[in-house]
């Protein structure tokens, strides 16, 4: 593919409102949608707003909805389109906008505090960590997160639903509730936050999230549905219940 | 236009500028001492560079070679910075970064394992034993991660996508740093007693870089223009494995850890070409023969594969080879691990760069081989401390990690940086709490400073010249890339000043569009006074130091010089001048002298 000139829509805009611009620039090989930005930032608008890091998917800064579809732009390749195909690339839906592909996305880092810190029970008599490589797998696969945001930002429960967000953490924060809960080595309960403040009753596991993930991190089947489990295992397993009632501590709903 | 200047103020005892791994570990470790700490980073908090490192973290916990130890990974070190390291740098670093490993491992991290439970170790360039803990070939993510969400848990205030432009004095010493929000381009002023700098390098100044757009060396010109002293600018190191193609990927890192795992370089005839680049400083402890190098995998008893000497070697290595004429269509070399180890194995090992080759470049690297060249990666200098408290020579100014100087000294192995990280932001982060306590008053702020300061960054806004911040900022790429890349000639060094003065001149003269909320052009604009006067003073100590050393190579001083062996080349302005001067390294004691000599 030689040096091909693309178009590309692009949202420019604020709080207080905005539209797509038009914009065309050369494209060449190898291309993938950030470049092109970057290419219009050069040449044609200075100030268009684009947050990116690595340039290799692997901070996942730079997530925005690419004709519609939620994507890294840093590995959305050009020649995934038609040419003369016109490019639209809006900013994520689910976040306020700051301004043109910039979003406020300081909702994850506010959940993130309210999740209990890791808590490490004692060592072995050795003073070592021993743990063997197949019990750590499917935590690290919960460690490959780049905290893109894709997947908080196609949850329909809060996309479409801002009223939710009070008690929704969203997938992102299921990955890493599930990797502390599957950590090997943590003592920290956190079920019943799990329950009650962020809200993963909420989630009826219609995968969005995982088909969106980057990291190709199995969100639902390998974090969320087991989360569930535990939490029917705590909270509906009948002996458990028994055994509660007769300690007088009632699980407190919301 | 005076006094209209706006702005928050917020008072601390420690800020640390820059939330890498560096800053992350110095914030945590201010804040445990009872410092009231804050956190500034120019992106989100767990985007910093740190992020995108790959191939593991050096530390000599012996798990997989018993025989490792503080003492081998000193010496391995000191040899892979050509003996400009600070001795006493290397040497804490050496005896402290396994603890650092084990703390991150009490605080979540999840390294890949031995049969035995513990934590795995893998081969990297220059490391006589498999050293580096790593997870796959995504430990920096591990790594940011880890220290994000033990530090939020902390009570440190982070002030995310906040860019910190000046330093500023009360007298002799630190007294607050100004700076401004990306999102909204107001004003922010921290008076605080202590400063850490953990901003990384500069890199975004070559053309083919590893860096992401945050490496404009802004530490490096506060610490310059508070008054502090730089040294070893002329080392910058160029990986010797980035990617080629397409162009728009260019310059993107590919891992050591392939050649850790057993992946090796070819030219274009087939030939496994890095035994013909053995220096006779490595040729003891190198193997000759191909069946020799590829026991080494299976035994360290063996001598090690020439595809693992340093970085500095390999990659004048690779440049030589494309030079020759034996390079691939693209300019690079083939890194083949596909017809070396199985398929299974790549993708267990090296699942990032399987992901990043099918998606970036088309190319299965379980099935083809990569085509890499160099990419410039790493400052080896930047601002001079004290090898035990990180201290700048400013009162109240501490350095870590990238920003800092000394412990690399001429090139940095692979995997001594994260651990640099952890190891020198957390001493960073205890001295300047400790500076912070014993200071009774809060130094004061100039007013009038601050002041100057703002009208000088809104000056981008009122600019008439019409120069566009971007193309000043390509050009420079390729002024730097071109005249002070690997290969240097004094000829050349000296055109780049001149052309670094040009731009210094059109810079003056920028205009940026648009108004001060989320401005990249503005951003830009402003980051590229950091770039220009790094890339003046590693320009500068380049034509200084006349010999080749490490990351320092001149086609005019082909041989090392035992002499200039003996110093550093120091960068320090007075009355806005730089001035340049060598100035004696510090002596290291005999026993240590001993155990870097050893000669296998």
């Amino acid at each position: 593919m030689a040096t091909q000139e693309v178009t590309m829509r692009v949202w420019r805009g604020d709080a207080q409102g905005g539209a797509f611009r038009e914009y065309r620039v050369p494209a060449g090989e190898g291309m993938v949608v950030l470049d092109v930005i970057h290419a219009i930032q050069a040449a044609h608008a200075n100030d268009l707003a684009v947050r990116w890091n690595c340039k290799a998917g692997k901070c996942g800064s730079c997530s925005a909805e690419i004709n519609g579809k939620p994507r890294l732009m840093c590995m959305t390749r050009m020649n995934l389109f038609k040419p003369g195909e016109t490019i639209t690339v809006a900013p994520i839906k689910t976040f306020p906008l700051i301004r043109d592909l910039v979003t406020d996305v300081s909702f994850n880092f506010e959940k993130a505090k309210s999740i209990p810190a890791f808590k490490p029970g004692p060592k072995e008599a050795d003073g070592t960590r021993r743990m063997f490589q197949e019990d750590i797998d499917r935590v690290q696969e919960f460690h490959k997160c780049i905290e893109c945001f894709l997947c908080q930002n196609v949850c329909h429960v809060i996309r479409d639903h801002e009223d939710n967000k009070k008690y929704f953490a969203g997938p992102r924060l299921f990955v890493r509730l599930a990797a502390l809960e599957m950590h090997p080595l943590d003592t920290n309960d956190r079920k019943q936050l799990t329950k009650e403040k962020a809200g993963l009753g909420f989630c009826n596991i219609t995968k969005c999230c995982t088909e969106v993930c980057p990291e190709n991190i199995h969100i639902t089947d390998n974090a969320i549905i087991p989360l569930k489990e535990r939490l029917v295992d705590e909270y509906y397993d009948p002996l458990v219940w028994l055994l509660r009632k007769l300690g007088g501590k009632a699980p407190e709903g919301r | 236009m005076a006094s209209e200047i706006k702005y928050e103020t917020h008072e601390y005892d420690v800020i640390v500028i820059g939330a890498g791994g560096a800053g992350l570990r110095a914030a945590i470790e201010a804040s445990a001492q009872g410092a009231r700490t804050a956190l500034v980073c120019k992106s989100l908090l767990g985007k910093a560079h740190t992020v995108m490192a790959e191939g593991g973290i050096a530390a000599a916990l012996g798990n997989v070679y018993p025989e490792d130890n503080w003492k081998v990974h000193f010496r391995d070190t000191m040899r892979g910075g050509k003996m400009l390291n600070n001795w006493r740098m290397a040497q804490v670093h050496a005896q402290e970064a396994p603890a650092r490993v084990l703390e991150l491992e009490e605080w979540g991290a999840l390294f890949d394992r031995t049969k035995e439970g513990l934590i795995l170790q893998r081969d990297f360039g220059g490391h006589r034993y498999a050293r580096l803990a790593h997870v796959g070939d995504r430990t920096g993510l591990e790594m940011i991660r880890t220290l994000q969400q033990h530090a939020v848990h902390k009570g440190i205030d982070v002030y995310m996508e906040c860019n910190v432009q000046r330093l500023l004095k009360d007298g002799e010493r630190i007294s607050g740093a100004f700076g401004y929000w990306r999102e909204s381009g107001k004003f922010i002023l921290f008076k605080c007693k202590a400063v850490v700098l953990a901003t990384g390098g500069g890199g975004k100044a070559w053309k083919i870089t590893s860096n992401s757009w945050e490496y404009t060396g802004d530490g490096i010109a506060m610490a310059l223009d508070a008054g502090a002293d730089l040294i070893d600018m002329e080392m910058v190191q160029f990986h010797p494995t980035g990617m080629v193609w397409p162009p728009s990927v260019r310059g993107i890192l590919v891992t050591e850890g392939v050649r850790g795992d057993g992946g090796t370089l070819k030219n274009s005839e087939g030939k496994r070409f890095m035994f013909n680049y053995i220096p006779e400083f490595f040729k003891a402890e190198t193997a000759e023969t191909e069946q020799e190098a590829d026991a080494w995998y299976e035994d360290k008893k063996n001598r090690r594969t020439p595809d693992l000497l340093p970085r500095d070697e390999v990659a004048r290595a690779i440049n030589a080879e494309v030079k020759a004429g034996r390079g691939t269509s693209h300019g690079g070399v083939f890194l083949d691990i596909a017809s070396r180890r199985p398929a299974d194995y790549i993708k267990r090992r090296l699942p990032s760069m399987y992901h990043q080759f099918k998606e970036l470049a088309d190319v299965d690297i379980t099935k083809e081989p990569m085509e890499v060249g160099p990419t410039c990666h790493y400052f080896m200098g930047g601002v001079r401390v004290n090898a035990d408290t990180a201290a700048a020579t400013v009162p109240g100014l501490f350095a870590a990690g990238e920003v800092a100087a000394g412990l690399h000294g001429a090139n940095r192995l692979g995997g001594n940086s994260l651990s640099d990280l952890v190891v020198f932001g957390r001493r960073a982060g205890l001295y300047a709490a400790e500076y912070a306590k014993a200071l009774k008053a809060s130094p004061t702020v100039d007013a009038g400073r601050i002041e100057a300061i703002a009208q000088e960054l809104l000056a981008p806004f009122s600019g008439k010249g019409g120069e566009n911040p971007y193309t000043i900022h390509a050009e420079l790429q390729d002024c730097m890339q071109g005249l002070v890349g690997i290969i240097r000639t004094e000829k050349e060094l000296k055109q780049a000043l001149d052309k670094l003065a040009a731009f210094k001149q059109r810079l003056m003269k920028v205009s940026v569009d648009g108004n001060r909320q989320y401005n990249p052009g503005w951003h830009l604009a402003l980051d590229l006074y950091s770039m220009l006067e790094v890339s003046e003073v590693a320009t500068l100590a380049a034509i200084e130091r006349k010999e080749s050393r490490g990351g320092h190579t001149r086609d005019d001083y082909p041989k090392t010089d035992p002499k200039l062996g003996k110093v550093n080349v120091v960068v320090r302005k007075r009355q806005r001048e730089l001035q340049i001067s060598q100035e004696p390294l510090p002596e290291m004691p005999d026993d240590l002298r001993k155990l870097v000599e050893e000669q296998k």
